[in-house]
């Protein structure tokens, strides 16, 4: 009930005309930067992020908007998937095994408009889990001390490598990398500059946003130089005739059951912190064909096929703003970059943000079933729109992504040393990409690591340098063991899950 | 054999990262932690996943040839004289010359680069200045 009333109070915040016009700026944005193949979620939102902070929004407002472009990125990401078989971000791959034989097959519109349905339900329902579900997890997290807030963020490492990444000793070295990285400036504790080699520009630490936006906006933008030429995505447009776009209730009445189990599953797989969206599509997916492809019709155009993954992955992005805005540990990549603008806003997400800044965590999640509904009405009647935007070859836009990620950071600061330490890291993004060194945990690394840190030497200090001390509590040995859990068992059942995906993969090209 | 490569210069990294966290200088005021073990610990931790990395290497990746890893680093090269050329220059006619650069080299015609690159350049500018208010490097015309 308290939540319900809270949820009310954030309506009244999201309700104004300016959080109104910014949601439907966010998930039209959003829609278009998820449908260009190679742009996902988190390069949208690395990219707007410094705009959002330049133009002086206040916080709720900027973080509607984001928010509004994670959601919308999520509902675009399947339009690329279903007309041209190339999944616009990664948690999409699995809605191009049934999307695009039904393009195929001249029902191309119906694939869309079933899969913004299925969109829908499971943000719609991931939405009311985060209503409800985070509340209770502040409780538990108000529990936390110093020495269980250190393991927490142990286990945020732990885990992000997660299933989805190759090699967990490269996870692993990339968070480290990313707390190396932030290591840098000035100690807070004791006031004395760290690994700043006498620069007086790097006393004040390595700002974040310049280092999200080279590592995910410019890298992107080199993956492209590098592979012009080679057909990803240039020259291929959206060829396939669109057909009817209202889906007939008969279609939706049978997905109806299937969109249901996935958004649950989905929101689950969010939930769990370094899953995220590609694990709740991927899971979804292949237990409703476990469960409903009895003639085995999934991977030739089966409506379920469209629908589970869809519903999955949007279920997971709400999912994962759970533990995001309830401790502070984002459950995916994307969610670690919103978690980059909330502090870059001062503003610190974990169980007090419920109690301090209620306006902006409920006012967020009204904005949220706002943009919601926003973006099913833009994606059933608009698609046609969003689809017209395919056509714009990557050499055109990808200049355009690199000025406008330019543009944010030097509107921040004004600086060309700041500029120059962007460029590094998009070239450091390449080099990482290339060896399949995961970006998501440097980037958690660099905005986590002063405060992991911090709760180190606090936990340190009130037990006088005794370290036995991290492990004092049930609840921190309780967080240690899953994160042991979480780093070890992906080692053994990664292969696994990796293995079943690329069949799948394979399986989708070869039809 | 990238891998390996990789795994060596972790490893380098992570010792010159240990023997820099030896040289931070202690404060009067300090924790009983101070500021060198973290580093330190996380310093361990990025050395041991290299070893791992040189043992256990993932398959080669594959990496562009000469002439592309060329065009990577100019491009890197004209986005540094883009952030120098920034306060001189002034943001339209910066942007306008870089994006065209980065236009061309992805594959666009000479001519419809130039063009791709001044409509770029003055469609963020007046998005971002004229419309949102969002202010630009001036350069010696005033924009």
């Amino acid at each position: 009930m308290e939540s319900l009333n809270s949820l009310l109070n954030g309506f009244a915040v999201a309700l104004t005309w300016q959080h109104i016009f910014l949601a439907f700026v966010g998930c039209f944005l959003g829609t278009i930067i998820g449908a260009l193949p190679g742009l996902g979620p988190s390069n949208g939102v690395a990219i707007l992020i410094p705009l959002a902070f330049t133009l002086g929004l206040e916080p709720t407002a900027a973080m509607i908007l984001l928010t509004s472009v994670y959601y919308g990125a999520m509902y675009g990401g399947r339009i690329s998937s279903i007309l041209l078989n190339i999944p616009g971000d990664e948690p999409a791959l699995m809605t191009t095994l049934d999307g695009y034989p039904m393009a195929q097959q001249g029902r191309a519109g119906e694939a869309l408009s079933l899969s913004g349905v299925a969109s829908f339900v499971g943000a719609f329902f991931a939405t009311w889990g985060l209503v409800f579900l985070a509340p209770q997890l502040v409780k538990v997290a108000l529990l936390f001390g110093p020495a269980e807030y250190f393991a927490l963020f142990a286990l945020a490492f732990a885990t992000l490598g997660g299933i989805t990444s190759k090699n967990q000793a490269k996870a692993a070295f990339a968070a480290a990398l990313g707390i190396v990285i932030a290591m840098v400036g000035v100690d807070g504790q004791t006031g004395v500059p760290r690994f700043t080699f006498g620069e007086v520009h790097l006393y004040d630490g390595i700002d974040f946003l310049v280092a999200i936006v080279g590592l995910f906006a410019l890298s992107e933008v080199f993956l492209f130089l590098e592979h012009r030429g080679d057909g990803t995505g240039e020259g291929k447009s959206a060829k396939v005739s669109i057909g009817r776009i209202t889906p007939s209730w008969a279609l939706l009445k049978s997905c109806t059951p299937t969109m249901l189990r996935s958004s649950f599953i989905g929101f689950i797989a969010g939930v769990l912190p370094g899953a995220g969206a590609s694990l709740g599509s991927f899971i979804s997916y292949s237990l409703e064909k476990k469960m409903v492809d009895k003639d085995g019709t999934f991977g030739t155009g089966d409506p379920r096929g469209v629908a589970a993954p869809e519903a999955g992955n949007n279920a997971a992005a709400g999912g994962a703003l759970v533990p995001m805005l309830a401790l502070g540990v984002p459950g995916s990549g994307t969610t670690a970059v919103l978690l980059a603008m909330l502090l870059a806003l001062n503003i610190t997400p974990g169980p007090l943000l419920f109690i301090s800044n209620p306006d902006v965590v409920w006012g967020l999640i009204a904005a949220l079933f706002l943009g919601n509904f926003m973006l099913l009405a833009m994606n059933i009647p608009m698609v046609g729109m969003f689809v017209r935007v395919l056509l714009i070859p990557p050499r055109i836009l990808m200049p355009i992504v690199a000025m406008i990620s330019f543009v944010g950071i030097y509107g921040i600061s004004g600086s060309t040393f700041d500029l120059m330490v962007m460029i590094v890291f998009g070239l450091l993004g390449w080099v990482l990409r290339k060896l399949d060194v995961p970006l998501v945990p440097v980037i958690l690394g660099i905005l986590l690591g002063n405060n992991m840190e911090d709760n180190l030497r606090r936990a340190m200090t009130i037990s006088d340098g005794d370290w036995s001390a991290l492990l004092s509590s049930p609840l921190a040995i309780g967080l240690w063991i899953v994160s042991i859990t979480g780093f070890v068992l992906p080692i053994l059942l990664g292969g696994i899950i990796r293995r079943r995906m690329r069949r799948d993969d394979i399986g989708a090209v070869k039809d | 054999m990238s891998d390996r490569i990789f795994g060596g210069v972790g490893l380098l990294f992570a010792s010159l990262f240990i023997w820099a966290a030896f040289h931070i200088e202690l404060s009067f005021i300090s924790d009983p932690v101070g500021p060198r073990t973290f580093p330190i610990i996380i310093a361990i931790v990025m050395a041991i996943s290299s070893v791992f990395i040189i043992f256990k290497p993932d398959v080669e990746p594959e990496w562009p040839r000469l002439g592309r890893m060329m065009e990577i680093l100019a491009a890197a090269g004209v986005m540094v004289a883009y952030a120098l050329a920034l306060p001189i220059a002034g943001f339209l006619i910066a942007t306008a010359v870089a994006a065209a650069f980065l236009t061309w080299r992805l594959g666009t015609t000479p001519l419809w680069s130039i063009v791709s690159g001044t409509l770029t350049s003055i469609g963020i500018y007046t998005v971002f200045h004229l419309i949102l208010g969002l202010s630009l490097a001036r350069g010696p015309f005033g924009f």
